[in-house]
């Protein structure tokens, strides 16, 4: 299953709701893009759920710091929503999980963002 | 388990990162691994695949992966071998120090040491072999263990 991303708007915050598998490729530049995308139009308050994403491997990994990177030196924020355990698993052996701010409550999360 | 061999010769392509993992899943699902061990097995193939294509081979379409899965004495034995220019293992950056933490790349080689049981690199000038090893769980395995 490739990945898809799917644009909410809660209070504020843009929620991304990510499915299906982001890795290397197609899945990884998606993200990418649906990141600049919104970035563009000026959506800085961002919330990644990532509650239906399957799979992810380190180029994945690695388009998510990139996204968290480039929404933060844009002044804004962005967040993590849903880790599937997997995910949960390899941001805490990559030590990445403290680096995120990782939320399992979309409403808390929304009331996060200031 | 019976011990048994299988190889294939791949292109240097996003096609064939996919391909490796999905073999590495259904064999480690045939080799009797759980779960866990089988998405660890397919990510760790996955990320030796991505650095044959990518770094080694350059998508070098006259260049070729060749993935071998060998089940032998209580082990999955996986080989990945590029044609690339070889990865010298000693100046991979470590991705958990905090000057690399945020990098974008570097994490391949830590997460299949993380995932499997034993890792060897083997770089030559015509290219670099990684050789996995997860050991199969079970009486074999066992046993093999309880005799070390």
């Amino acid at each position: 299953m490739s990945m898809k991303t799917s644009i909410r708007q809660v209070d504020g915050v843009t929620i991304v709701d990510c499915s299906g598998r982001i890795t290397l490729g197609e899945g990884s530049v998606i993200l990418r893009d649906a990141v600049r995308d919104l970035l563009a139009k000026n959506q800085k308050k961002i919330l990644l759920n990532l509650g239906e994403v399957t799979y992810i491997d380190s180029s994945g990994i690695g388009e998510l710091v990139s996204a968290f990177t480039t929404v933060r030196n844009q002044s804004g924020d962005l967040k993590l929503l849903n880790l599937t355990k997997k995910v949960h698993d390899l941001l805490q052996i990559t030590k990445l999980y403290t680096v995120f701010d990782v939320k399992d409550d979309e409403a808390v999360a929304i009331k996060a963002f200031k | 388990m019976a011990d048994h061999r299988v190889s294939y010769t791949l292109d240097s392509t996003l096609e064939t990162v996919d391909s490796a993992e999905t073999t590495a899943t259904r064999i480690a699902v045939e080799a009797g691994f759980g779960e866990d061990e089988v998405m660890q097995i397919s990510m760790a193939v996955r990320e030796a695949a991505v650095n044959a294509v990518l770094h080694g081979n350059a998508y070098d379409p006259g260049k070729k992966v060749k993935l071998e899965f060998e089940t032998t004495g209580g082990d999955l034995v996986i080989t990945i071998r590029d044609q690339g220019k070889g990865l010298d293992p000693d100046k991979i950056p470590d991705p958990l120090a905090p000057e690399n933490l945020m990098k974008t790349s570097g994490r391949g080689i830590f997460l299949i040491r993380s995932f499997m049981d034993e890792v060897q690199i083997h770089p030559s000038q015509t290219g670099t072999e990684i050789k996995l090893v997860k050991h199969v769980p079970g009486p074999s395995g066992g046993a093999k263990e309880a005799s070390q």
